[in-house]
């Protein structure tokens, strides 16, 4: 057996990370690899593609009922979907109480405990909640756990100054440990040269885009049937793309400490491509009355 | 006279920072003084209230420790939940022997400890909804109680639970207060902090509860503040107080009530033991209710005739009488007291290092028995502590802030005290080094020690500590043998 492949899925909220996971570990799946997702998000949705389930059943939810986390036996939380692929959920809290990042660490120790990392597995997933807000969320890139980051973008501004924030804290784990970042996902949104963008993103980070995944309605027919892309429609050419992205991870060996850029270097990116306006610094500051007389004269 | 001149202490204090690093050196230096007692104000000669450095073995408390140790703890019929993870509650229970009258789990819970005992699940998903539910189980099982605080450990701040929510709902429901404290440890620089955040708490849902309600009131009205009743010393105080003519309508807090807490803005003078714990609450009755505030000291006779005279003086001639016959009464029997335990006690040199008044509070104490305190300091004073305290320590005495653990022997060897009064921490590290010892937080399980009755408990516990004949049997016989053949050479 290959060592067990630790990978975690990071990039801004709403970038399709969820979505592109389970699509790509369902083609990993296929071609005859084991893996396990973990998901480290209190709206647990990062499973149910792969259950045909609307949000399976917590780690911390179930630990909550039983009274404590040591109750737990690992079968009462881990499910078994589509491709044999493992399924757990951390959970947490609702928004606006309790904790949501100690969840995040309480369920990860847990699997670890419980020996959720078996020997048969190729690769493990975990699909985090879009920004590392704070300490618990960085969990699964620690010590011991995801050896390997890939960051889910697409040609927007916000998604790239997200890539870029999330390049540095990995900076921070990468120092002191073992974790890397892999690359870059594009998750195309159509906008213009975004792979181009993308790719010169990815270089100034020291690191590849490692696929671009065209924009395809498909996607969504899947999505509304509860399922990923091989199992709904394996013929179809998104399906293709969601092989090609599993079996670059398989073959990726460029793992690298990435190098954030500053904002000015990544502003100066984004007005390359015409992404952002030139800014014209004599109007920082000027309200619009000072504005309109300044025109008149 | 102090133990050492001026230019002794100096250099002394300048060897003892020697060991440490330019910036902890930088700092330490600040937080010690050789006092002068033309100064008027502290504030160029010592810094207090600040953090720690890490490494030095500090010995302060935590905000949890102010709000739910010192204030909240001892009010009687109130339950004050120590909300968060079992441990705080645990080990703060009836640590500070705060005597009470009641039984305790019907009618009293100081002794008891109540907490909301966090689990791992408490912190991920919150732990109003346990509150709440903890707030009915306490109402069912102890329908007694007067009303409830809520006692933040660290992780309530960190998780942002909203105990001000719970407390509010059901407070309504059982029309009994509840109070939420924001005492999370984390805050502050020591338990000073909770203190103030506990005075607040009572500011914003105890004091004003029975404004407007009739009592009946007597021209001789006053409360007791910042005497938690250790070993009982709030009572041997309330006899001098009663005795003289007053009416004392509350004590804070310790063996107080609620309703004495509530009823306290009818009396017509505070009386505040402990500034440092309790002048928040008395500023503000002060500012809202005209209620004037004194500060008082019954700790040894020559204080205890001082103070009984200046709380007379805000009295009529009735009071003032009461107070000349209070001292006319007692003073045969504080004579006697020197008169057996000065003998024995002349001339010793003590040192102090306690918390929030005994700093200060006691040196007259051990005036009257004829000893003299030569160095003192305070764990988390503030500079208005400091002072108060330049008044009463002798010139050239050593003054600490927030003293390290090794500054601390350090001192003691240097200076050579007869006697040092501070807490259990350091006890055991002293009568190691062969120095005798009376804990000055707890009375070394004895007390009560204000007052008249405490006087002569406090001179019995001195000479009872300093000539027990154990300090005579310190060296092994044979380091004796040399020491007396040693004599005989000479």
């Amino acid at each position: 057996m290959a060592r067990l492949r630790q990978c975690a899925i990071y990039g801004k909220g709403g970038i399709g990370k969820s979505t592109t996971t389970q699509n790509l570990v369902a083609a990993m799946a296929e071609s005859g690899k084991k893996v396990m997702i973990v998901g480290c998000d209190p709206k647990a949705d990062s499973t149910r593609l792969i259950l045909h389930s609307k949000a399976q059943t917590t780690v911390m939810h179930l630990a909550a009922e039983a009274g404590s986390v040591e109750d737990l036996e690992l079968e009462d939380v881990m499910s078994i979907g589509f491709g044999g692929i493992k399924c757990v959920e951390s959970g947490g809290p609702e928004p606006g109480v309790g904790c949501a990042g100690r969840g995040v660490i309480t369920a990860i120790n847990f699997l670890e405990e419980e020996g959720a990392y078996d020997e048969e597995l190729d690769f493990v997933f975990y699909d985090v909640l879009g920004d590392v807000v704070c300490g618990g969320f960085a969990m699964p890139i620690r010590e011991n756990k995801a050896q390997e980051i890939y960051i889910v973008c697409s040609g927007e501004m916000m998604a790239m100054y997200a890539a870029n924030n999330i390049a540095k804290g990995i900076v921070k784990y990468a120092n002191s440990g073992s974790v890397r970042l892999a690359g870059l996902i594009c998750n195309s949104r159509n906008t213009d040269r975004e792979d181009e963008l993308i790719m010169a993103l990815a270089s100034r980070l020291g690191t590849t885009m490692i696929h671009f995944v065209p924009r395809d309605n498909a996607v969504q027919h899947a999505e509304i049937r509860r399922m990923t892309m091989v199992e709904y429609d394996p013929k179809h050419k998104q399906s293709d793309e969601y092989r090609q992205l599993a079996n670059k991870i398989v073959n990726n060996t460029n793992f690298v400490i990435p190098t954030p850029i500053e904002m000015e270097e990544l502003e100066e990116l984004l007005m390359e491509f015409g992404i952002m306006e030139v800014e014209d610094e004599t109007i920082v500051g000027k309200t619009a009355a000072e504005l309109a007389a300044a025109k008149a004269a | 006279m102090a133990a050492l001149t001026r230019e002794e202490t100096a250099s002394l204090i300048a060897e003892v920072l020697e060991v440490y690093p330019e910036k902890a050196k930088k700092d330490r230096a600040k937080h010690l003084m050789i006092n002068d007692k033309e100064l008027e104000s502290s504030k160029k000669c010592i810094t207090s209230n600040r953090k720690s450095l890490p490494g030095v073995m500090t010995m302060r408390g935590c905000a949890y420790a102010g709000s739910k140790g010192v204030v909240w703890g001892p009010i009687k019929d109130i339950i004050s939940i120590s909300h968060g993870p079992i441990g705080c509650g645990q080990y703060a229970r009836a640590g500070r022997r705060n005597y009470y009258v009641g039984t305790t789990g019907v009618d009293a819970f100081c002794e008891m400890n109540f907490t909301s005992d966090f689990q791992e699940k408490d912190i991920v998903f919150g732990g109003d909804k346990k509150l709440a539910k903890l707030i009915d189980e306490i109402e069912m099982l102890f329908p007694l109680n007067k009303g409830i605080s809520v006692q933040s450990e660290c992780p309530i701040g960190l998780i942002g639970d909203d105990i001000e929510a719970v407390s509010k709902k059901a407070a309504a429901a059982l029309n009994k207060p509840v109070v939420p404290v924001r005492c999370e440890g984390f805050r502050g620089v020591s338990q000073s902090l909770g203190h103030h955040i506990a005075n607040d708490s009572v500011r914003d849902w105890i004091i004003h509860n029975r404004d407007g309600q009739p009592f009946e009131t007597t021209p001789y009205d006053v409360a007791i503040l910042g005497d938690y009743n250790i070993g009982g010393d709030a009572w041997a105080s309330r006899i001098l107080l009663e005795e003289m003519g007053l009416r004392v309508v509350a004590q804070w807090s310790g063996d107080g009530t609620l309703a004495e807490m509530e009823n306290t803005p009818k009396v017509k003078l505070n009386l505040l033991h402990c500034y440092r714990s309790m002048n928040y609450i008395s500023r503000h009755m002060e500012e809202k209710y005209g209620i004037p505030w004194l500060e008082y000291n019954f700790f040894g006779p020559t204080k205890i005739k001082e103070s009984l005279r200046k709380i007379a003086s805000f009295f009529d001639d009735k009071i003032k009488a009461g107070a000349e016959a209070v001292i006319e009464k007692y003073t045969p029997m504080m004579d006697e007291v020197i008169a057996k335990y000065k003998p024995r006690l002349e001339g010793k040199k003590v040192m102090l290092y306690v918390g929030g008044l005994r700093p200060r509070h006691v040196v007259g104490a051990y005036e009257d028995l004829g000893m003299e305190v030569v160095g003192t300091g305070y764990e988390f004073a503030h500079n208005d502590d400091y002072d108060r305290t330049i008044k009463d320590m002798g010139d050239a005495t050593l003054i600490y802030d927030d003293v390290t653990g090794y500054e601390f022997e350090e001192f003691v060897k240097a200076m050579k005290p007869d006697l040092i009064g501070s807490g259990i921490k350091e006890k055991y590290v002293f009568h190691k080094m062969g120095i005798p010892f009376r804990q000055l937080h707890s009375w070394d399980y004895s007390g009560p020690y204000h007052g008249c009755d405490g006087f002569a408990i406090f001179a019995k516990d001195m000479d009872l500590t300093l000539n027990n004949p154990c300090w005579n049997l310190m060296k092994t016989p044979w380091q004796k043998d040399a020491s007396e053949a040693e004599k005989k050479a000479a």
